[in-house]
């Protein structure tokens, strides 16, 4: 197997979840399109991990406990534009527009 | 007779059937990732998600990275699956298929979306070009230990990195504490 192969994979995989998220209007859409990028990386990081060692695998699972806690955090936010706004449409929350 | 089975299964002939895994995990997880983010369904959306979280897992599996693909598989398709379930309960997201999912920005998001992979894949082809993976990284000075992959992970976790790792426990306490705070209702 080449390394290339996962690596454009993850490249495949971080450009769509890109996609996703500039494309997306629901919230919960959207975050769907962050855990694909955040996937995407992990696969590079183990991809890398057969040549400089155990590494990038402690890193990879250090990434899946950071996209544990982004979704947490991220949901309750949804849910709270939800109960304030009766929408979660990301595109409607631009108070901060000057 | 045995030797001769053995060199049949040395590494040279899990080359073909390894590559084979990954062309077809590599479609379903591309269709999927695609129907992720063109579907006019959310529940939809959340279950395509969940083919592409167990095509990273077997990917995992075939960098033979085991610990990690089971934690894949536990905390990726075990929870959060189901906590972006419960996220479109609790915000009554259209369960059937909805045409308002998408905003105006679909062409610039196809531009940079293509841009950021011709950028990527042209990085990644001229750097790496047809290096084959060889996995002796594993075995190095790490995996000495019964030659047990998992365990050599687990020893580098609590050694090495294990400040970042208790770093990471406060993290995930705080962010769970902050999401209870966040979406309670007072």
């Amino acid at each position: 197997m080449l390394l290339n192969q996962f690596l454009l994979l993850a490249a495949i995989l971080f450009s769509i979840g890109v996609y996703g998220v500039i494309v997306r209007k629901n919230g919960v859409l959207v975050l769907m399109s962050v855990e694909l990028m955040l996937n995407a990386v992990n696969i590079n990081l183990v991809a890398f991990s057969t040549y400089h060692g155990l590494g990038g695998q402690v890193f990879a699972l250090f990434v899946i406990a950071v996209a544990a806690a982004e979704v947490g955090v991220g949901l309750a936010i949804v849910l709270l534009i939800y109960r304030n706004r009766r929408s979660v449409d990301i595109d409607q929350l631009d108070e901060l527009k000057g | 007779m045995t030797a001769q089975l053995i060199s049949l299964f040395a590494t040279e002939t899990f080359e073909v059937p390894a590559n084979i895994a990954f062309s077809i995990i590599a479609i379903f997880m591309v269709i999927a990732a695609i129907r992720v983010v063109t579907t006019d369904n959310v529940v939809h959306a959340a279950l395509w998600l969940m083919v592409v979280l167990g095509g990273v897992g077997l990917n995992f599996l075939l960098l033979q990275a085991e610990f990690l693909a089971m934690t894949q598989f536990l905390i990726y398709l075990g929870a959060i699956i189901v906590l972006f379930l419960f996220g479109v309960m609790l915000t009554r997201a259209p369960l059937g298929r909805s045409d308002n999912l998408d905003n105006k920005q679909r062409p610039i998001g196809i531009v940079v979306g293509l841009l950021v992979l011709g950028l990527v894949s042209y990085a990644v082809i001229k750097t790496f070009g047809s290096d084959k993976l060889d996995f002796s990284a594993y075995d190095g000075s790490q995996a000495v230990a019964g030659n047990n992959r998992t365990q050599a992970l687990s020893d580098a976790i609590f050694s090495q990195y294990l400040i970042p790792f208790e770093v990471i426990s406060v993290l995930l306490l705080a962010a769970l504490i902050g999401a209870i705070v966040i979406a309670r209702r007072d």
